[in-house]
Order: structure tokens, then C-alpha cells, then sequence
């Protein structure tokens, strides 16, 4: 180290706490931001289907039509609303009133009696994908249920070839809160990292006073050490009271080791910061590196990280982008770490992808700023 | 009067477009990503890895094995010979699930007992683990039903008939990518007005335009115009590209998603506007967009259903622009819905416009600082 270094580090620490307590909003960004977020996402999402409106139609309830849509007023996923016409029920899905159809036609029970095996009609609103395969496995199993039990209650024996046994592992309430928590962390992070960092050094260019500072004898390493030390410290203030929120106020267990979480936290909001370093480097202007910001931070971390789509299900070419996305490293070792424990088999690899990547970001906002000293 | 808001709007376009890195971080990135997300965010699960711990040597287990390796959500990575191999597999990833089947499956089934089946599934994301699971439970439905009739050597006393509609072959791309063009058209909008009047703010030519004779008004326009144009136009694009490149079927017509983009666009200036003339500086401009877009995002139902959440978060989505027009574009994109199905999504919108709109523009003069 140079003499005078430490110096001159401390004094641009000094310079840039006094710009974020005159602008609060870099303290709003570290501490309301994750508050806000984790809120809205711990309560807000999940893709569990419960009480899904549900036309019922049987034209004439007779025993065994009644007997078969009686399952459905016991299930907790549907909520049925009876209806008196296929037209009404018909209506009523286009309205988006309900999400399906179940009509049994006015011979079901004569049918069912001279064992022609009545059809039972299900329409659904197949535009939400995903809840309408929910709905027809839930109706499958309703249905199936109404069959071995009406065989019990005629004496014989139809039982299901395949009894299936379900563990889920890890989370087997499969509360959604223990996966989201996790993954809103990391793009709370990106955010925090990004948005604290992404102005700082385009501002001084646009002020003029990156030219002041050059002049000065600080090297371009305690300037950067000096732009990075802060915002790394605010940074992990919100990361702590995030981790503070996910296990007292979301009581998301934590079976990996606390110290690693730490460091691996610390490590990919060097990535963070650092990516929005090189944002405001490359473009020197600060509504430009706004404007890159918007747009390249969240969207990505949130579709691109695995963190509400599966990554394996993606065609290989996006899985090879997502290789550049950092907060898929820290998704899949938030996630581990929270729910599962120190499984080095997955720490180990994704730490060692934050790590370059932050070597990679951090010496390329040096390299860039070196060469407009000279 | 009309020359005072055109030359103003012209100054508004070439404070976005003159830099050329602007103009670039404008219009290239939406398209870009809505290629990339367009293929990325499915949940149509995809050869998601599975290993089998078969202790069964009968020819049951071997079909129903058979049924899996030829599902396209699944991948068969592989055969265990003892459970001991399950907890790491899982552990680390490698496999998302493992099938174990009993020993006395196919003895079981000779004699008209049931033959368990156990599933082991990764819950650590917990949407993957339902995903895969349903899978699961809908690949030994049909294999259960085929089984019971054969043995039955009759039908079922009853048949099912599933059917979709608007998406027969349930394809969550259908779904998504419509709701792409929401998304991107939000964050478009509001990147190019959220930080306009902060910009001038904080390079203090704001407070020139404010001593002009233009009304705040004009200035609303003025500031509202390269937000509605880029918006609509850049959305306009994804269209194309959704139509076109992504083949989903647009039943509905244009004129029905028009008028409701339109209105979308202006309630996103609204708030852009409105964060942009609260704050004084572009960094607070910056945190003001993202504290708006991803509650927005969230909420809107464009990742996991409305329905699903909480009765209050229910409540909070009716404030969210994004929540009326993700509706709409993705019933008159699949359904063919006409407008007169949309009049409850359009008129909130149009208040969140309104609203937003004259307090930007109230915004204008009464934030000093």
C-alpha cells in the first residue's frame, strides 16, 4: 500500500456516507425496498390452486349424478356453483366466471343403470395453463374416488392398481413461503446492488467531478475501494434485516450454517455492486445508467434465475443464458442453504460462478476507469 | 399554442433518442428479452430429471416405468439399488424426483391389492415440486384407469371427457407470452417517463420550463407524448413478435386490444410521471420505478394466479394497472373476448389514468425543493 492510502480510502468512504445521508434515497433503497418486497412476495404468490370456481350442471339429479357431484362440495379446490344449462355454465366460462365445466346429461342415471358408461362432460378454461392442469388432475381424483366407492357399495372390488405416496422433501407442507423467501432474496439483492451503485460513479462524470478527483493523488483502486466499501456495508444492512424478516416473521427454517449464508451473500452483492459499477463506468451519464438499470436488473433476475421457472425445462440455449444471469447462482444456493443444509455439492460450484463473475465486473470497472486517467 | 406542446415534444424525443446508447437501451432490450423470456418462462415441465429405485422384478412396475421414460416432462437419469442413494441424489440435484417402487407390486396387483408407489420430489421450489407432481399423479391416473378396465374386461361404469378450451393443448406459453407484452410494455413506458422530469430536475431545467408560458398541462403532454408513442409502438412490436414468431393464436381483434393498450399506456405514464415530478433526483426517480414495478409485476397475476393469493392481497391488485390489462390481453388473445367483456377492466384503469395523470401535473409546481 501506498503511504497515505488508507487516508485517502477513509476520505472518500467519508465523502460518499455524507451523499447518501443527504439523500435518503440509498437508505430507503437498503432497508424499505426488502421490507416492501418480501411482504408482497412472502404472502403474496403461489401457484397452488384452492377454491376454484367451478359450474356444476346436472340436468337431472338423479342418485348417482347427485352422488358424483356431491364430491366435488367436499373437495377444498373447488368451489361449485350449480347451474340449471350447459348455455348458462357455457356463459358463465366465457365471462371467466368460472374456471370449469362438469355437466352430466339428463340420461346419466339411466345409463349408468343399463351399464352403458354415461359419459361426464368437463370443459376448462385451458387460457391459465397451468391451474387448468391442476383442475383436471383434482377432477380425475374426484372421479376415481366416486368409482371405487360405488363399486364398494355394489360389492365389489375396484380398488386403484397404483397407490401413489407422495414425500415432498424438504418442504412437505409445500408452503410456498419457504421457496419464495429464499428466492425474492436474490432479487432483492440484484436490486439493492444495482440501484445503490449503478448512479454513483456515472454522476461524478456528469458533475465534472470525476475530473476533480482524478487530479488528486488517489489511485483508481482507492477510488473504487472508497465508491465500494459504503454501499457494501448499506447493502448488508438490508441483507441482515431481510435475514431477520425470513426466519422471524416468515419462520423460514434455516438448516444450512449462518456463516456460510453470510459469506455467500456477501459474495454475490460484490456481484451486484459491482455490476452496477461497470453499468455507470461503461455509460457516464446517469439517466442512461437509469435507463440500463430498469431494464437489465429485475426482469432477468426474476424469470432467468430459477426462481419461479425451472430452469431444467427451459430449451438449452436459454439455460446457457441463464449462465449469465448471477442470481441464478444465488437462487440455487439461497435455496439449499435455507431448506436443505451445507450440501457442498451445490454451494461449492455456484460460489466459485459469483466469484468470477464478480472478479470479472470488478476488474472491468478498473480497467475502464484506468484508461480515462491516463 | 399547438406549436408551444410540438416543440416541446420534439425536445422531449431527442432528450430519449440523441444519445445513441439511450435510444439503444430503449429499444433493444424489450425485444431481446421478449425473445429469451418468451421461451424461458414456461411451466410445462421439461425432461425434469428422474431416477427410479425399482425393488419390484415383475412386469407391472416395468410398464409403468414405461409410461414415464416416455413423457416428455421427464428424463430418466437413472437406477438406484438402494435407498441409501436417494438422499444425496436429491441433495444434489441431480435428480428433481425418484420413483420408488415396492417389492411386492406386481404380487400385490395378482391378487387385487394396490400397489404402492412412493415419490420422492426436491421441495426446495416448491412451484417445480407441484409442477412435477401433477405430472406424476396424471401419468398413474391414465395408467390406473387403463389397468382397472382391462381387468374389469369392461368400461369403467363411467367415462371422463376432459376438454379445454381456448388452449387445447394446455400449453403455458399461450398464457405467458401474451403477458409478456404487458410486462415489457409497462417497463418501456415507465423507463421513458419516470425519469424525464427527474432528469430535469436535477439538471435544473425544469425550473426553466416551469417560468415558460406553457400550462403544466402542456407540459403533461409534452412529457406524456414519447411515453405513449415508444409504449404503444414498442408494444406493437412485441405483438408482431408474439403473433408472428411465438405462433400464438390472436382470436380477438386488434380493435379490442388497441383502445385497451392505449389506456394502459397512459395510466403507466401517469405513474411514471408521477414518480418522476416527486423526485429531485434521478437516483430517487430510479428507486420510485423499481418500488412501483415489482409489486406491480407481482400482483398482476402474470406469474402466479390472483385467485391464489390472500384475500387482502386480493384487494391491493385492484390498484395495480397491469393486473386490468393482463386480463384483457390474454383473453382477446386466447378467448376472442370483444370489449364488452372488458368494461369492469377498463373503466379502473382508466381512473388509475386519470388520478395519476392531474397529480403528475399538480406534481409539476407544488414539488419545490
Amino acid at each position: 500500500m501506498k503511504p497515505g492510502s488508507l487516508l485517502r480510502i477513509t476520505g472518500m468512504i467519508r465523502k460518499e456516507c455524507l451523499q447518501v445521508i443527504r439523500d435518503p434515497s440509498s437508505i430507503a433503497i437498503a432497508f424499505f425496498l426488502p421490507l416492501l418486497l418480501l411482504l408482497i412476495f412472502g404472502y403474496g404468490v403461489s401457484l397452488d390452486a384452492k377454491n376454484v370456481p367451478i359450474a356444476l350442471v346436472v340436468e337431472q339429479p338423479g342418485a348417482q349424478a347427485l352422488s358424483f357431484s356431491g364430491g366435488f362440495y367436499q373437495s377444498p379446490y373447488f368451489a361449485p356453483v350449480p347451474m340449471l344449462s350447459i348455455q348458462e355454465a357455457e356463459t358463465a366460462l366465457r365471462q371467466s366466471k368460472v374456471d370449469g365445466i362438469v355437466w352430466l346429461r339428463a340420461n346419466f342415471d339411466r345409463e349408468y343403470l343399463n351399464k352403458e358408461s354415461p359419459p361426464i362432460s368437463v370443459i376448462v378454461n385451458g387460457v391459465d395453463a397451468n391451474t387448468a392442469r391442476l383442475v383436471e388432475g383434482y377432477v380425475q381424483g374426484i372421479w376415481f374416488g366416486w368409482l371405487e366407492q360405488e363399486a364398494e357399495r355394489a360389492g365389489k372390488k375396484l380398488r386403484s392398481p397404483i397407490q401413489l405416496e407422495q414425500r415432498i422433501w424438504f418442504n412437505p407442507q409445500v408452503r410456498s413461503t419457504l421457496f419464495l423467501v429464499p428466492g425474492v432474496l436474490a432479487v432483492i439483492m440484484t436490486l439493492i446492488g444495482a440501484l445503490l451503485t449503478a448512479l454513483v460513479i456515472a454522476r461524478e462524470w456528469e458533475r465534472g467531478t470525476m475530473e476533480a478527483l482524478l487530479v488528486t493523488r488517489i489511485s483508481v483502486i482507492e477510488l473504487l475501494l472508497g465508491k465500494l466499501i459504503p454501499y457494501f456495508i448499506l447493502g448488508m444492512g438490508g441483507l441482515s434485516l431481510s435475514l431477520f424478516m425470513a426466519k422471524f416473521l416468515f419462520h423460514v427454517p434455516l438448516r444450512g450454517s449462518f456463516w456460510l449464508l453470510l459469506a455467500t451473500s456477501a459474495l454475490f452483492l460484490l456481484v451486484a455492486l459491482g455490476m452496477g459499477l461497470f453499468i455507470s463506468t461503461i455509460v457516464r451519464s446517469q439517466f442512461v445508467a437509469a435507463l440500463v438499470a430498469l431494464v437489465s436488473t429485475f426482469l432477468p433476475a426474476f424469470i432467468l434465475s430459477g426462481f419461479i421457472f425451472d430452469i431444467q425445462s427451459m430449451p438449452l440455449v436459454i439455460q446457457g443464458v441463464t449462465h449469465l444471469i448471477a442470481a441464478r447462482y444465488y437462487v440455487s444456493i439461497l435455496q439449499t442453504l435455507f431448506l436443505v443444509g451445507d450440501v457442498w455439492g451445490v454451494i461449492l460450484p455456484n460460489s466459485a460462478a459469483l466469484l468470477a463473475m464478480a472478479v470479472i465486473f470488478l476488474g472491468l470497472v478498473y480497467r475502464k476507469t484506468r484508461k480515462n486517467l491516463e | 399554442m399547438g406549436h408551444r406542446i410540438l416543440a416541446l415534444i420534439i425536445k422531449e424525443f431527442l432528450a430519449l433518442f440523441r444519445d445513441k446508447k439511450s435510444r439503444m437501451a430503449v429499444i433493444v432490450p424489450p425485444i431481446l428479452q421478449l425473445l429469451i423470456f418468451g421461451y424461458a418462462a414456461t411451466f410445462d415441465l421439461e425432461n425434469a430429471a428422474l431416477a427410479v429405485f425399482n425393488e419390484d422384478p415383475g412386469a407391472v412396475s416395468r410398464a409403468l416405468i414405461g409410461r414415464f421414460e416416455g413423457s416428455v416432462g421427464f428424463k430418466l437419469v437413472g437406477y438406484l439399488q438402494s435407498d441409501t442413494e436417494i438422499g444425496p441424489l436429491i441433495d444434489r440435484q441431480d435428480a428433481l424426483l425418484v420413483l420408488h417402487i415396492d417389492r411386492q407390486c406386481s404380487a400385490h396387483l395378482a391378487v387385487g391389492e394396490s400397489c404402492p408407489v412412493q415419490v420422492i420430489i426436491d421441495g426446495r421450489n416448491s412451484n417445480t415440486a407441484m409442477l412435477a407432481l401433477n405430472y406424476v399423479r396424471s401419468i398413474i391416473s391414465d395408467f390406473n384407469q387403463e389397468w382397472a378396465e382391462q381387468s374389469l374386461g369392461a368400461k369403467l361404469p363411467a367415462q371422463l371427457n376432459i376438454r379445454a378450451w381456448f388452449n387445447p393443448n394446455l400449453e403455458s406459453r399461450w398464457f405467458i407470452v401474451p403477458g409478456i407484452i404487458a410486462l415489457l410494455a409497462m417497463i418501456v413506458t415507465l423507463v421513458v417517463t419516470a425519469l424525464s422530469v427527474a432528469r430535469e430536475r436535477e439538471a435544473g431545467t425544469f425550473d426553466q420550463l416551469l417560468v415558460t408560458p406553457l400550462h403544466p398541462w402542456e407540459i403533461l403532454i409534452g412529457k406524456a407524448m414519447p411515453g405513449l408513442i415508444v409504449g404503444v409502438g414498442e408494444a406493437s412490436l412485441i405483438i408482431l413478435v408474439t403473433v408472428f414468431w411465438f405462433r400464438i393464436p390472436l382470436v380477438g381483434s386488434l380493435a379490442t386490444l388497441y383502445p385497451a393498450l392505449i389506456i394502459y399506456v397512459l395510466s403507466i405514464i401517469g405513474v411514471g410521471l408521477m414518480i418522476s415530478s416527486f423526485s429531485t433526483t434521478l437516483q430517487q426517480a430510479l428507486l420510485g420505478a423499481f418500488l412501483f414495478i415489482v409489486p406491480a409485476v407481482i400482483l398482476s397475476g402474470f406469474s402466479t394466479p390472483i385467485a391464489n393469493m390472500p384475500k387482502f392481497m386480493q384487494m391491493l391488485t385492484y390498484l395495480d394497472p397491469m393486473r386490468y390489462f393482463l386480463t384483457i390481453v390474454r383473453r382477446v388473445f386466447l378467448e376472442g373476448a370483444g370489449l364488452e367483456y372488458f368494461w369492469y377492466d377498463l373503466w379502473p384503469m382508466t381512473i388509475i389514468a386519470v388520478v395519476t395523470l392531474s397529480m403528475a401535473t399538480w406534481l409539476f409546481r407544488h414539488r419545490m425543493y
